[in-house]
């Protein structure tokens, strides 16, 4: 499981011993969506919003760095973006508002400047979100979560998925490279009658694989809960150095609303 | 699909933050009424299940391709409850892992494609299935509009929820329109996945759809008949 295993759950993760590498799981996730939080509330319509929105990407890029995260993993990690842009792009032609002539084409100011935001602050939350899992191992993000208190159960459930979710992943691989060599190609609608029972009797074998996994558990002692080691310690430094980067959004926030 | 960071001011995330926080608390203590202590195990197969089957691309028409999305199918293989559990869990793991989906948007997400899809499709499913008479195909054409009708209710709850707390002043009824042009068309895709898989499911181990459980009859009883009485002595 994890790094280098190849699966789909361990691909967005770049294995390293750098220092945000090192850090407790907990503390990047806290730094990561506190960042969110101080971009989220930067309001899009203020004059200064681009030079914040600057300084959040010169915040980004240097955690980026420090934590050896090349620019074609961010690149990569950007690719989910792609359905908001449209939702985006459709946003200047119907804003209501001043409008403006571009290329013959007449936008909404106001929608601009709105869609340009979005953008902006999607994007810059994106990279952050990606430098968190290019640096932490899916099991590490489950320590994380459990840390922050995420209800137990659910913990549990996210912990199942995580471990067998390459191997689901696999099994449909599997049936991939079975179909194909048999010369099926998905090209039309004709391909559901072969491509339902797939899923189908993936859904079967995941579910029986769950029964199986449970009378293990049962047969080891399972009573629904997992034990769970003592939490580590995290020194004063730690967190001020994952910190830095939501503190520093702050501070870039705090002096637009003072001086813009 | 998953709505990122930013696109809603932070009162309407962290409001849909807690109306999901609200659901999913519901929703850990309804699973356990259907799975009792094997929800873990169970509700996270199911779940690494409806991860790897949104990888899979089904053609649909001229060269395009659709995913499912799942949750009007999981809500009726497992239930609704187990189907809100498992879609928060594939969104959470979207978002940390994958960073698709803003974390502070976390809640907006989950409160569309965790409660509002899996609402809408089970709810659905379950009307339908009372007046649909009570076979097989009753249950495939319930659940596949139960499936189509999750995926532009879905989006047009994201579009009210841009109306309150976007960003932009939009006239909302033009980009509900455009929003809901397009996840008709989606829907379409999700209810013929829908029907394609739960169809196959159907046949081998129908025991295995919660949301057939009706269709299940007590097996005849074949009579066997008593034995012949043989005197021998």
């Amino acid at each position: 499981m994890g790094a280098g295993h190849g699966g789909p759950l361990g691909a967005g993760y770049v294995a390293g011993s750098g220092p945000v590498h090192r850090l407790e799981p907990h503390v990047k996730l806290v730094a990561v969506l506190g960042f969110a939080v101080v971009v989220v509330a930067t309001p899009v319509h203020a004059g200064w919003a681009w030079a914040a929105y600057a300084g959040y990407l010169a915040l980004v890029l240097g955690a980026a760095a420090v934590a050896g995260v090349g620019p074609r993993r961010l690149v990569r990690g950007l690719a989910v973006e792609v359905p908001f842009v449209l939702f985006a792009l459709l946003l200047p032609v119907v804003a209501r508002g001043p409008r403006v002539d571009v290329g013959g084409v007449s936008l909404s100011v106001s929608g601009l400047t709105a869609a340009g935001g979005l953008l902006a602050k999607a994007t810059l939350s994106v990279l952050a979100a990606t430098v968190l899992a290019a640096t932490t191992e899916p099991r590490a993000l489950l320590r994380g979560l459990e840390r922050l208190r995420l209800p137990a159960l659910l913990v549990q459930i996210l912990g199942f998925t995580i471990r067998y979710a390459d191997v689901v992943a696999g099994e449909l691989q599997r049936m991939r490279v079975a179909r194909e060599s048999r010369g099926f190609r998905g090209r039309h609608l004709g391909a559901l009658r072969v491509l339902g029972p797939a899923a189908g009797s993936l859904f079967i074998r995941s579910y029986e694989r769950g029964e199986r996994v449970h009378l293990a558990m049962l047969s080891r002692g399972y009573t629904g809960r997992v034990p769970a080691g003592p939490a580590a310690d995290v020194p004063v430094g730690d967190w001020l150095a994952a910190l830095a980067l939501p503190l520093g959004a702050g501070a870039v926030l705090a002096s637009g609303l003072l001086l813009g | 699909m998953h709505v990122p960071d930013g696109f809603l001011d932070a009162p309407t995330s962290v409001a849909t933050g807690v109306v999901a926080a609200g659901g999913v608390a519901v929703a850990l203590r309804g699973a356990r009424r259907e799975l009792d202590e094997r929800t873990a195990p169970l509700a996270g197969l199911t779940a690494a299940f409806v991860f790897a089957a949104q990888m899979i691309n089904f053609p649909v028409a001229a060269g395009t391709s659709g995913h499912l999305i799942g949750g009007a199918l999981t809500a009726v293989l497992v239930g609704p409850w187990t189907a809100v559990l498992c879609m928060t869990v594939v969104l959470l793991v979207q978002a940390v892992l994958f960073a698709d989906g803003g974390l502070t948007a976390l809640g907006t997400n989950t409160t569309l494609m965790g409660l509002v899809a899996v609402g809408v499709g089970y709810g659905t499913f379950r009307l339908l299935a009372a007046v649909l008479p009570r076979t097989r195909g009753g249950v495939l054409v319930a659940a596949g509009v139960g499936a189509f009708l999750s995926v532009p209710v879905a989006a047009l709850a994201f579009v009210g929820l841009f109306a309150v707390g976007g960003v932009a002043d939009v006239p909302v009824g033009t980009v509900a329109a455009a929003m809901v042009g397009v996840h008709l068309l989606i829907g379409l895709g999700e209810a013929v996945i829908t029907v394609a898989v739960l169809g196959a499911v159907l046949t081998v181990r129908p025991d295995l759809v919660h949301g057939a459980a009706y269709l299940r009859r007590p097996a005849d009883l074949a009579r066997r008949p008593a034995p012949v009485e043989t005197d021998s002595r």
